[in-house]
């Protein structure tokens, strides 16, 4: 199986500056994504995530380095045939209403009209947006642009999906939304390839994670694979016993209103607890192992580089 | 179909923008005014009508291809509409042509209002329709398909007001540059006759969509002039947008 986008040793340097000074954006960047996959694109701002997007899709021409599109050289009109785009922060032809939004992109793909309009009525049902077809883009909110942004991204039903930020400044339930979509995506047999910096979305339905950092890709592979079973610590909250008891034996103690939370960091520790507990009539009402996740690994990532 | 789809879509643009309409207006009353100064004048009134209403037709018609043609590309630019474009299988030269034909449409559509109010009023003093007017007009309707590709070049890597500069500039060394000829008929072979040649070869000379003096007085024009301009027109807008197609495809959109 060919991957839906490979890229090898990328590089791209922009002259910034009012006196122009040459700066190293991406640095050798090297991924594949596989098909079928929905692979998350991790990175502090400014890592060169939107750039290496531009690059795939032909906006910026890289300095050096590969890039393929279901094994096709970019940049070519026939690569993009395939192809989705959601830009982060879209903005649109606000005096266009969202049929006319859609159909717009639609003629761009060449489609007839009859094809155009049976897609633009399934996907405004798609990304929920059907009362909203004749209301011009403009009145639109923020979440209703993102939705009518994925809904342009999808008018030739691509098998490859690109999202730039698709849950940025959205509400929970609106996170929601686009999230159930893009796993929908996956189901359809699509690919998708999105950038974030919410992590716990990313650690929710991603297949596949790449972190960069600074241009360079530092960490990459399967999510179970990068995540591990390992348990940090153990919180655990126990009413009916005095802080002092547990002298000792848990990392960190607060008491607050006659119960007491516990960060316990060696895993023998707490059967330990456990047993103090119930031998001294105590109550435990909370217990949870906290095991690494994304975040742990984004930031130490981060911060180590 | 792609290119068509882009050129409605910049029409539809184009039509909203306000500016387009303060010029129209100004156009009409610079049109209808012309009636004034001809009351004031001495001699044969219609002649000024004709004289000032094509003027104001091409004057304001160069301002609304020079203001829309530089905001409508930049504008892609700056609000990122460009990136979903490109990110379609759309050739870079289709967009450009696409907004160049749409531009085209606006400014025949305002050309074709501008020239109804100028033909109505005439028609009012000499009780009959002057079809050799529209020869006048079709020139200076030519002229602002060249300036319009103009606009679209210089707004391709440029700001707005910088674009408008330049393309205001380049009209007025269109309509300038005929001296430069008279100047090479008069000077001597020699190194600085070949450099006032390589120039004129370059810059471009606007006098030769101007007809309105042979149109207003009557005079004869001879066909291989009519041919000869048109063909300049047409050549000169090629090349300006295989120029701005060029400095397109190189561009990054960062």
């Amino acid at each position: 199986m060919t991957d839906a986008i490979r890229i090898e040793n990328l590089k791209k340097s922009f002259r910034l500056g009012f006196i122009p000074k040459m700066k190293e954006i991406l640095k050798g960047i090297s991924l594949s994504v596989k098909e079928g996959e929905i692979f998350g694109y991790l990175g502090p701002n400014g890592a060169g995530k939107t750039t290496t997007i531009k690059c795939v899709l032909g906006l910026i021409y890289p300095d050096a380095g590969t890039i393929e599109i279901f094994g096709q050289p970019h940049g070519t009109a026939r690569a993009r045939q395939a192809l989705g785009f959601l830009p982060e922060n879209p903005y649109f032809y606000d005096y266009l209403t969202a049929r006319e939004f859609l159909t717009f992109y639609g003629d761009l793909f060449g489609l007839g009209r009859k094809e155009t309009g049976e897609r633009t009525g399934r996907l405004l049902k798609l990304v929920g947006l059907e009362r909203a077809a004749g209301l011009q883009l403009r009145k639109f909110s923020r979440g209703m642009l993102q939705r009518i942004g994925l809904a342009q991204a999808l008018i030739n039903d691509p098998k490859l999906v690109i999202l730039d930020e698709p849950l940025g400044g959205l509400d929970p339930l609106g996170r929601k939304e686009i999230r159930d979509i893009i796993v929908r995506f996956k189901q359809e047999g699509k690919t998708v390839f999105f950038t974030s910096h919410i992590l716990q979305d990313i650690e929710m339905i991603c297949d596949h994670v790449a972190i960069i950092v600074g241009g360079r890709v530092v960490k990459q592979g399967a999510l179970q694979d990068l995540v591990s079973e390992k348990v940090l610590f153990t919180e655990m909250t126990v009413s009916g016993l005095p802080p002092e008891a547990f002298r000792g034996l848990g990392e960190s103690v607060s008491a607050q209103g006659g119960r007491v939370l516990l960060k316990i960091l060696e895993e023998n520790r707490v059967d330990d607890i456990l047993a103090l507990v119930r031998e001294r009539k105590g109550k435990v009402i909370s217990l949870s192992p906290r095991t690494e996740t994304l975040e742990d690994i984004f930031v130490e990532t981060v911060t180590g580089t | 179909m792609k290119i068509t789809a882009i050129a409605g879509i910049t029409f539809k643009e184009a039509k909203r923008d306000r500016i387009l309409y303060l010029l129209f207006f100004f156009a009409a009353v610079a049109i209808i005014t012309s009636r004034v100064l001809a009351i004031l004048t001495v001699g044969d009134r219609v002649k000024i009508i004709k004289d000032v209403g094509l003027a104001s037709i091409s004057i304001f018609g160069v301002l609304m291809a020079v203001l829309i043609g530089t905001s409508l590309v930049y504008k892609e630019i700056d609000k990122k509409t460009i990136f979903t474009l490109l990110s379609k299988p759309l050739h870079r030269a289709q967009f450009i042509l696409g907004k160049f034909l749409g531009l085209v449409l606006t400014l025949f559509v305002m050309t074709v209002l501008m020239s109804l109010i100028f033909l109505v009023l005439l028609y009012f003093h000499t009780f009959k329709v002057e079809w050799t007017m529209l020869v006048a007009i079709a020139y200076i309707f030519l002229e602002l398909v060249l300036i319009t590709a103009v606009a679209i070049f210089f707004s391709s890597f440029s700001t707005p007001i910088l674009s408008s500069i330049f393309s205001l500039a380049f009209t007025l060394i269109g309509h300038l540059s005929w001296g430069l000829e008279l100047l090479i008929k008069k000077m001597r072979a020699g190194a600085g006759r070949s450099a006032a040649q390589f120039f004129y070869l370059f810059l471009p000379d606007l006098e030769n969509f101007n007809f309105k003096t042979e149109v207003v007085h009557g005079l004869p024009i001879p066909a291989g002039i009519y041919l000869y301009s048109f063909l300049y027109g047409i050549f000169y807008t090629a090349f300006i947008l295989g120029l701005t197609i060029l400095v397109f495809r190189r561009r990054d959109f960062i």
